[in-house]
């Protein structure tokens, strides 16, 4: 097998809890973004434009969506001969299986992947970040430092910092403390969740977690305070642009309506593409007497009636006198005739009936799950 | 359908629609926004459940190539079967035709296993399933089953006129350059038992033949039993400006686009990834068909605006055909206009054509 230099691990796996009804038939990588998407493009296209061409995928929670949309990875140029994108739910062993119990621990249920493909250096990645970033940069800067770990961190508002894990550093970039979730935070560097560590430095800390019963297993939590302990080479790398947590329903709410901008905040279509998995659909269509203002629109809607600071997806119906507003309509979603949809996430497959209304307010989006039918006797859905 | 096998003759003559077609084949010519006319074709084929297609590549492929490549859009990127490429054959050089290719292809044919072959072409836009045309086929026993279409209103351009019994059994076929309302014309698509098919090719080439619509089915269709199988969905037949222009704009009916887009099988095409529209504060569409990658803050009526267009501030475009990656800037009025790929018009620039004969601009072109 040809040698990786560096291989990519997407945590997968997460329920996503805090996303509600968005996640209860689909695991949280597979949630519908930005008019086309799907959270795990973003990481995926990152590899893919940064040169990283094995990929593994850790899956776990409702993966059916989630593998059937990965499939071969050709949508991510990643089918190759050799690498490409592997997908790595838990598997059963001689003394039995084990569901992955942390982000450490599912890296841990993987290392014979690892080992087979023999990296130096491994990437870690999540699958709920919005963001566009050249890991090829953060490697280097790896390599330069000659560190054991590299964590990417990016500045965020001061008053914000207290919901992050907060890395405190010296002028070198060399990480001193790291801070989960500090009340008082000493710096405003907060970590994406994107480490690269030598393998086999990765590997005995793993081995040594596995075996620790108290453990939780989980990156943050566990591994990086150990490290940190025994004095280990952990750098930090400083990320600027744009970068998004999605795993609320209001943060992905608002990541939706940031794309919504004159200019928006990151650009989808720019040298940094991001790929997606295409679904083969017509133009879309606006009607006659349709009104689309300020929003996004993708291939096979169809839009008759009036939408305003709304990203559409593929394939839904909007008819007559129906009014869209502030909200995200995920694939084959029907709007009816005379409905009314304001500051909602609505998912895939769902029916709002004619004269429904679902709405919501600013800072309370009205959610919508997969394949509902909204009637209009039910009056306005509640905002929560 | 594994026992048919598809073959997309795309050696035409496409003099009929220099404009747009002058750098490519007019199967190329891009359509409905995303598509190029090849793709209905093709795309039938395939979700018909053929899986063996044979492709007769016009004298200069490249685009064709670039845009069909191994075929994996359409699934036909296979271990077995798949897409097969027929380049022209130099051999013979004073022999001029399209029967020529066939005959010196009779081997690819001879080598398949399949009983059946289906031919097409790529200059009618149609979504079908051969299903049904295959059991026809079988049922009626006929050597060859062509398919038609009933033509309501007048139609210009050369066509293959049927005259059928109630049955279907052809009784007469003529190639004519006008068509009138309620007359039988040929989709250009021919199912045929692929043992008739090898022997009337040889029989006709080398008696002579250049062309394989006239002299091998023309000609020689009283010595055949031919059936006609009637299409009733949604056809055109693009041989010119205006039929082009009229299908386009037919698009913009939602029957016609459901019918052609989004029913049972899709119509499959070389995939970009393109973002969706953007529609910004100032924008107002109305009526139109608009495809991935666009940018727009001006106004939009009764349109096709192709992947990737921008429109800028206080620009209108109306009953226009805007195809990939234009630039229509701000101030700038388009109406009854078909501006080919990557056309610039700039600010506050007035283009105008008549209704029934729109203006064309030229590819690269800026204004």
């Amino acid at each position: 097998m040809r040698k990786t230099e560096c291989l990519a691990m997407i945590l997968a796996g997460g329920q996503g809890s805090r996303l509600g009804a968005l996640t209860k038939k689909i695991a949280k990588p597979a949630v519908p973004f930005g008019g086309k998407y799907r959270i795990i493009d973003f990481p995926l296209s990152n590899c893919a434009n940064s040169g990283i061409d094995r990929v593994g995928v850790l899956t776990q929670y409702r993966p059916l969506e989630l593998h059937n949309y990965l499939a071969s990875g050709s949508a991510w140029d990643l089918d190759k001969k050799e690498g490409g994108v592997f997908i790595l739910p838990p598997y059963a062993r001689e003394k039995g299986a084990d569901w992955y119990r942390g982000t450490a621990d599912a890296i841990y249920q993987n290392l014979n992947f690892i080992d087979a493909a023999d990296p130096d250096y491994v990437l870690i990645l999540s699958g709920d970040h919005i963001y566009q970033m050249d890991y090829s940069w953060m490697l280097e800067s790896h390599k330069q430092n000659k560190a054991e770990a590299t964590i990417g961190v990016i500045e965020v508002p001061w008053d914000e910092a207290p919901r992050f894990g907060i890395m405190n550093t010296d002028k070198t970039g060399r990480i001193e403390e790291f801070e989960e979730k500090p009340a008082k935070p000493k710096s405003n560097l907060a970590s994406m969740g994107i480490y690269i560590f030598n393998k086999d430095f990765l590997e005995k800390y793993l081995l040594d977690d596995a075996k620790d019963e108290t453990s939780a297993h989980d990156f943050g939590k566990n591994i990086i305070p150990k490290m940190l302990k025994d004095k280990a080479r952990l750098f930090s790398y400083a990320f600027e642009g744009y970068w998004k947590d999605v795993g609320t329903i209001e943060s992905l709410w608002q990541a939706n309506m940031d794309l919504l901008q004159d200019k928006p905040p990151f650009d989808l279509n720019g040298d940094w593409k991001i790929y997606s998995s295409n679904p083969s659909m017509p133009p879309h269509f606006v009607g006659p007497d349709a009104k689309v203002k300020n929003s996004m629109i993708s291939e096979g809607s169809m839009v008759l009636g009036e939408v305003e600071n709304s990203v559409i997806f593929p394939g839904v119906r909007i008819a007559k006198g129906a009014k869209v507003t502030n909200s995200v309509v995920m694939p084959s979603t029907v709007i009816g005739e005379g409905a009314v949809v304001d500051y909602a996430i609505v998912a895939q497959n769902c029916t709002i009936s004619d004269h429904a209304a679902v709405t919501g307010e600013e800072g309370a989006v009205t959610v919508v799950a997969e394949g509902e039918t909204v009637q209009p006797e039910a009056g306005s859905k509640q905002a929560g | 359908m594994k026992n048919v096998m598809g073959i997309l003759n795309l050696q035409e003559d496409n003099g009929f629609i220099r404009e747009l077609a002058e750098r490519r084949s007019v199967e190329l010519v891009p359509f409905a926004g995303r598509y190029r006319l090849v793709d209905f074709a093709l795309s039938s084929i395939v979700n018909s459940g053929i899986i063996n297609v044979g492709v007769m590549l016009p004298s200069n492929p490249r685009s064709l190539l670039d845009h069909l490549r191994s075929g994996k859009d359409w699934d036909l990127a296979r271990r077995h079967d798949g897409l097969f490429y027929m380049p022209s054959v130099s051999a013979d050089p004073s022999r001029k035709g399209t029967l020529k290719n066939f005959y010196y292809n009779l081997d690819f044919f001879e080598h398949h296993s399949q009983k059946y072959v289906l031919l097409a072409n790529g200059s009618f836009v149609y979504n079908m399933d051969y299903d049904e045309l295959l059991r026809f086929h079988q049922n009626t026993g006929a050597d060859i089953t062509l398919v038609y279409h009933t033509v309501s209103g007048q139609q210009e351009g050369e066509s293959v006129v049927l005259e059928t019994a109630e049955n279907g059994l052809v009784e007469d076929i003529s190639v004519k350059k006008n068509v009138y309302d309620g007359e039988k014309v040929s989709m250009g698509i021919v199912l045929i038992e692929k043992r008739i098919f090898i022997e009337m090719v040889r029989y006709s080439y080398e008696h002579g033949g250049e062309d394989l619509r006239m002299d091998t089915f023309v000609k020689r269709a009283g010595d055949y039993t031919i059936y006609a199988y009637e299409h009733d969905g949604y056809v055109a037949h693009v041989d010119s400006t205006a039929s082009y222009y009229k299908a386009s704009m037919d698009i913009l009916q939602p029957e016609v686009w459901e019918e052609l887009f989004m029913g049972k099988n899709a119509i499959s095409t070389k995939v970009k990834d393109a973002v969706p529209v953007q529609y910004k504060e100032t924008a107002d569409v109305k009526n139109s068909l608009l495809a991935n990658g666009c940018i727009v803050r001006g106004k939009v009526e009764n349109s096709i605006l192709f992947r990737g267009v921008t429109v800028g501030k206080d620009v209108t475009i109306k009953n226009s055909i805007i195809m990939q990656k234009c630039d229509i800037q701000d101030g700038a009025l388009v109406e009854n206009v078909i501006c080919d790929k990557n056309v610039v018009i700039t600010k506050e620039k007035w283009l105008k054509g008549a209704p029934n004969y729109p203006l064309i601009v030229k590819k690269n072109v800026v204004i």
